[in-house]
């Protein structure tokens, strides 16, 4: 998603100085429609190396995400299905840090209606967050990734109704952003790391990246046969991935 | 210090709609025109490519298309009482970018206001009374009439080769169309789009029930067209991926698929994109415009002079551009005084979720355009008695669901654990099954003495100028409307066989983060004297008469449709007085 910024603003500076030395920097368009574009295809995210997370911060994400989006015996679960692959994508680009955002202060909290107004970015979030609940599972005796599916619900549920609080982060309104970034993963095109094979896709029926149903439009209750396909991915690819 | 640049005729602020249709016209008269625009320039070949366009996570949730707030927000509060905080990311509105402005993203859909719409304060208080209008609502006259706009509503309508059933053709009500629409003079260029499953079966349930179902004005299109400029449209593939997105297929209305193609070619226009108007210039009597200045990529400061400026960026930068540069004179809402920044209104959106027995019912709501839909017209505007149900205005209602993209798609019933196996399995049982449009019913927005705009005393942008600042909540007239239109809209959906209906009535206070659509509009109204408006009947500043205001700014108050065939049909009627009356004699076109 992060574009190629240097070589855009060199093609229209380019752009803008041919035409006239008096003219502002910016892309001047005039005389014909130019072929110049900042629009890049998405990079693909793949498996392997942590691009935000600590090897720690991932295995517990990956115990918290398996319980946001557990395996069931026909669609992958959290991890399995890349949630965290994603998640740690989107934290080291523009999302991680509210590139894009304003984020001039003063930060104070305001009302509901007026949004989130935290001074911390998501990746400071997520980062406070994975630290004050290890601190509290650790503080009872067993780590998180080692406690069994009823207890770490529960846990899950005590911070989403408020009855645990972390020093430091508003625990609370950090889990409605961890299950919201969690299930994009699972629905996201499966270029961003998450929605592995297209598992999600296939799970509730969604055809993926078609372009287009003239053919189908008339169909009317029928159940649309083909498989989902991706932005980089088709079904009949990925004996060679 | 800015740089002075070689005059122009014509310095146009933003390349959206309105600022394209403008350009176009204006060099049609021959004039020398600039448009200046913030964000880059796009176009369809080069950026909306079908090869990786189809992607809701990076065009629907990351907002690749928008304006960014880095580069530009606003502060938000419900009342006076309250300190006013900026909004950090995008949430009850959305703000286009670029050349084509909010004209990529659009879901197309092309209404036209009401006859009564226009007149709606002196329609509503013949018809019920002064007494029966919220003592603090502010609404008005609009100063121009339907018929007025008419032919300008078919210009745009042509334009963009607009697919859709006419309900009243020259006075004569057609069999299929909105029986309640105003006079046109013609059909609309192209027929109807086709409906998807849910789409149709809503129309029957509501034929059944008496309504008069037709089908939603789209400018996705229904088959191949060739524009009045000779700019040629393919047909809409129903993808489900029209909204937040730019269409690859050439098949949405924009300023990209219908006039830029051809506005470029003229020797007597240029488009200076990436360039971020920070005022516009004027005499020292202020009674003038002299040009605008704007910075560049480089940080560079540049002054543009002109003979005409035209501020063609959206409603919230209008008014922002307006108060920063001086133009007339800040709306007070305590004493009434000013007009720049009264009149701020939105839509009042709601909507219910109908949930069908999975093995009966298959939607497969991924096949679907920007713009489809079966919709009845039968509560919007004053087409039934206000009398008996103590509130004023309406909207459409409709199944309007336009995609299944899953991250913003997937519902399940309310009751449904917000993660979890539950969750997982209740997403797996409904998806196909559900029919979810949140903008089922389009309320109208009515205009009151405390909602405005004006600048706020802390927060900067990146320029160090003040942030806007909204005021802004929802009244009981508008909260009663959205109960009332969304019971309407759930006895169709029951009617259709749903086995669960959930209904999200509109509830205050008026929430900054979450999606009522980005239909802003007021601030800078156009109106029959100086003391109710910003701009008179041809969208001419009062105060400054070589500046015309585009766009929704100008309306007193937001009826229940979506705004862009009103906007459009407005830059055709301003452009016209330019042409046919400013350019013969610069000056007042109405004198007060």
């Amino acid at each position: 998603m992060q574009q190629s910024s240097r070589r855009w603003f060199l093609l229209s500076s380019a752009f803008a100085l041919l035409w006239s030395s008096t003219h502002a920097l910016g892309a001047t368009i005039r005389g014909a429609l130019p072929f110049f574009s900042k629009a890049s295809p998405p990079e693909r995210v793949v498996a392997g190396t942590w691009k935000y997370f600590t090897s720690d911060e991932a295995t517990l994400m990956e115990a918290l995400v398996d319980r946001i989006i557990p395996t069931d015996p026909e669609t992958p679960g959290g991890k399995d299905i890349g949630c965290v692959v994603f998640i740690d994508a989107q934290l080291a680009g523009p999302y991680g840090d509210s590139a894009w955002l304003y984020t001039n202060g003063p930060f104070h909290k305001g009302t509901k209606e007026q949004g989130p107004q935290s001074a911390d970015p998501p990746a400071v979030q997520y980062r406070k967050f994975l630290a004050a609940l290890d601190h509290y599972c650790r503080s009872s005796g067993t780590p998180f990734v080692r406690l069994g599916d009823d207890k770490k619900d529960e846990i899950l549920h005590g911070v989403e109704d408020s009855k645990i609080k972390f020093d430091g982060i508003d625990a609370k309104a950090f889990f409605a952003t961890l299950v919201k970034d969690t299930q994009r993963g699972f629905f996201a095109d499966p270029i961003y790391g998450g929605n592995k094979d297209m598992a999600a896709w296939k799970m509730i029926g969604f055809p993926g990246a078609r372009y287009d149903y003239r053919d189908w439009i008339d169909r009317h209750n029928e159940r649309y046969p083909n498989p989902p396909v991706g932005i980089a991915d088709h079904p009949t690819w990925s004996a060679s991935r | 210090m800015a740089t002075k640049l070689p005059r122009k005729d014509v310095a146009i602020i933003g390349l959206g709609w309105t600022g394209s249709i403008l350009a176009h016209q204006l060099t049609e008269a021959g004039l020398d025109v600039v448009a200046i625009e913030r964000g880059p320039w796009r176009d369809t070949a080069t950026d909306f490519s079908p090869a990786y366009m189809q992607d809701e996570l990076r065009f629907r949730i990351a907002h690749e298309f928008f304006l960014r707030p880095a580069q530009a927000s606003l502060t938000f509060r419900n009342n006076e009482n309250q300190e006013a905080l900026p909004v950090r990311s995008w949430g009850a509105f959305m703000l286009g970018n670029g050349a084509g402005g909010a004209g990529i993203h659009w879901n197309a859909e092309t209404w036209r206001f009401l006859p009564t719409d226009f007149t709606a304060r002196s329609h509503l208080t013949q018809r019920y009374g002064t007494e029966f209008l919220p003592k603090d609502m502010t609404i008005q006259d609009w100063g121009v009439t339907y018929d007025e706009l008419e032919p300008h509503y078919d210009s745009f309508e042509y334009l963009c080769g607009t697919s859709g059933a006419a309900g009243n053709l020259k006075g004569a009500v057609q069999q299929g169309g909105n029986p309640f629409e105003g006079v046109r003079s013609r059909p609309y260029p192209t027929p109807p789009q086709k409906q998807g499953f849910g789409h149709t079966l809503f129309g029957k349930a509501a034929a059944e029930l008496g309504y008069k179902p037709f089908p939603q004005p789209s400018g996705n299109l229904s088959e191949a067209y060739t524009n009045p400029l000779g700019v040629k449209m393919g047909p809409c593939t129903y993808c489900g991926y029209c909204e937040w997105f730019g269409c690859g297929n050439y098949s949405k209305a924009s300023p990209q698929t219908t006039i830029l193609p051809v506005l470029v070619r003229k020797s007597n226009f240029e488009a200076r994109c990436e360039c971020e108007v920070t005022r516009i210039n004027l005499n020292a009597a202020r009674d003038r415009a002299t040009g605008v200045t704007y910075v560049d990529t480089s940080g560079n400061e540049w002054e543009q002079p002109a003979d005409i400026v035209i501020l063609a960026a959206f409603q919230l930068f209008n008014v922002q551009l307006l108060l920063l540069s001086g133009v007339g004179k800040m709306y007070d809402p305590k004493t009434g005084e000013g007009q720049i920044g009264r009149n701020f209104s939105h839509q009042t959106m709601s909507s219910a979720t109908a949930f069908f027995d999975k093995t009966k019912f298959n939607f497969n709501p991924f096949i679907a355009s920007g713009s489809i839909g079966m919709c009845i017209d039968e509560f919007n505007g004053d087409n039934f008695d206000h009398g008996p149900l103590g509130f004023v205005g309406g909207g459409y209602i409709g199944q309007v669901q336009t995609s299944g993209r899953p991250i913003e798609n997937a519902q399940v019933p309310f009751d449904t654990p917000a993660w979890g196996a539950k969750w997982k399995q209740a997403v797996k049982d409904n998806y196909l099954s559900t029919i979810y449009a949140p903008s089922a019913c389009h309320g109208s927005c009515y205009s009151y003495r405390t909602n405005h705009i004006d600048l706020d005393p802390t927060y900067k942008d990146r320029f160090g100028r003040p942030l806007i600042r909204m005021t802004m909540d929802l009244h009981d007239n508008e909260l009663k409307m959205s109960a009332f239109l969304t019971d309407k809209y759930a006895e169709i959906l029951q009617h259709m066989g749903a086995n669960r209906v959930e209904k999200t009535p509109r509830k205050g206070p008026y929430d900054v983060t979450k999606y009522q659509t980005s239909h802003l509009c007021g601030g800078a109204i156009m109106g029959d004297n100086p003391n109710n408006s910003a701009v008179n009947r041809y969208l001419q500043s009062w105060d400054v008469p070589n500046l015309f205001v585009q766009g929704a700014s100008a309306f007193p108050q937001n009826a229940g449709y979506n705004p862009t065939g009103t906007v459009g049909a407005l830059a055709f009627w301003s452009a016209k007085a330019i042409k046919e009356q400013y350019l013969k004699n610069p000056g007042p076109l109405v004198h007060a």
